[in-house]
């Protein structure tokens, strides 16, 4: 398991770096992070047991608001993991 | 000189550290109450040290999943690494291969996005990918390790939002990485894919997938805005 993380990571910045990327690919690669990320976080929030949930039932997507404005306004991984976890905790609590 | 760049790259480890505690601790909880225990968690983030991962491995774990689905899953949930690697190369370019080889070691999301916020900065000193990652997998061992103690102690992690813990790192990540509204439409594009290869394809593939096409879309857009610009001011 350890392989499949670390190489991922390490042949890239390894190998590339030592390459003279094109502008072109730079430019896609500076799209990368936001793609990932977004990719990663949508089936997470808005995918439950069964497919895909947009209803007011979905907890992690009522939280998820206010946990975008959060990290809007203070830029801050901390504040953000804490206070959604705890508007999650509230909204369980109000909605069972 | 050296010494310096170390201790600045400890202090740019802040945000990370703050942002691996709540969801470090939550890790080690659910690890602990799908069997793992602490020596097994300790040497997880020790050698694999990759969050999401590891979170969807315990939970792969707990099902019952045989070894082979785990590897192949973590694999992909981590090909992203592959292209955030890419994008950090160019700015690393005169670094030697064995540094390199220890830096890799240590990107994760959260990190890259503190290395990648720092390169712009225009100062590369290794010290300071050194001094972000030690000081990151440190704090990320210690909380893990600390959840995976106290773990079977918690009745149920649902109690103190621990699942939300990873998307809610993901949305803070994301935002931070937002700097224009191109982003916000990147971030749109991807989600609607991401959902869309899940539903469609069995396994983890609509990360890499979602991400490889609208990145790819991405470019156009921004190189067809390039071209209307000038072609107006022409």
């Amino acid at each position: 398991m350890m392989l499949v993380t670390y190489l991922p990571r390490m042949l890239p910045l390894v190998i590339l770096s030592k390459v003279n990327i094109p502008p072109l690919v730079l430019r896609w690669l500076k799209f990368i992070p936001v793609a990932v990320l977004s990719a990663l976080l949508g089936p997470e929030i808005l995918m439950g047991q069964s497919g895909i949930d947009f209803s007011r039932n979905n907890i992690f997507l009522l939280a998820a608001v206010p946990s975008f404005l959060i990290a809007y306004k203070t830029k801050n991984l901390f504040y953000t993991v804490f206070t959604g976890m705890g508007i999650v905790v509230l909204l369980s609590r109000i909605m069972v | 000189m050296k010494q310096e760049a170390f201790r600045q790259g400890i202090k740019g480890a802040a945000p990370v550290v703050l942002g691996y505690v709540p969801i470090g601790l939550a890790f080690g909880v659910l690890a602990a109450q799908a069997g793992l225990n602490a020596w097994e968690v300790f040497f997880m983030s020790l050698m694999v040290y990759a969050g999401s991962s590891q979170f969807i491995a315990a939970g792969m774990i707990a099902a019952g999943a045989s070894i082979g689905a785990i590897v192949l899953t973590t694999f992909l949930v981590n090909s992203r690494h592959i292209l955030m690697s890419a994008s950090l190369a160019p700015y690393v370019k005169n670094f030697r291969s064995p540094l390199l080889a220890l830096i890799g070691f240590g990107i994760t999301d959260e990190t890259f996005a503190v290395a990648m916020g720092h390169v712009s900065g225009g100062d590369r000193q290794p010290g300071f990918y050194l001094g972000l990652n030690l000081t990151s997998q440190l704090t990320w061992i210690i909380s893990t390790v600390l959840g995976a103690a106290v773990g079977n102690v918690i009745p149920d992690p649902r109690v103190f939002g621990l699942h939300f813990a990873l998307p809610a790192m993901f949305i803070g990540l994301l935002v931070i990485q937002m700097r224009e509204i191109l982003s916000i439409l990147i971030a749109l594009m991807a989600v609607t894919l991401s959902l869309l290869f899940k539903i469609i394809i069995p396994g983890n593939w609509n990360v890499i997938l979602a991400s490889v096409i609208t990145a790819t879309i991405g470019v156009v857009i921004e190189q067809w805005r390039l071209k209307s610009s000038q072609s107006s001011s022409g």
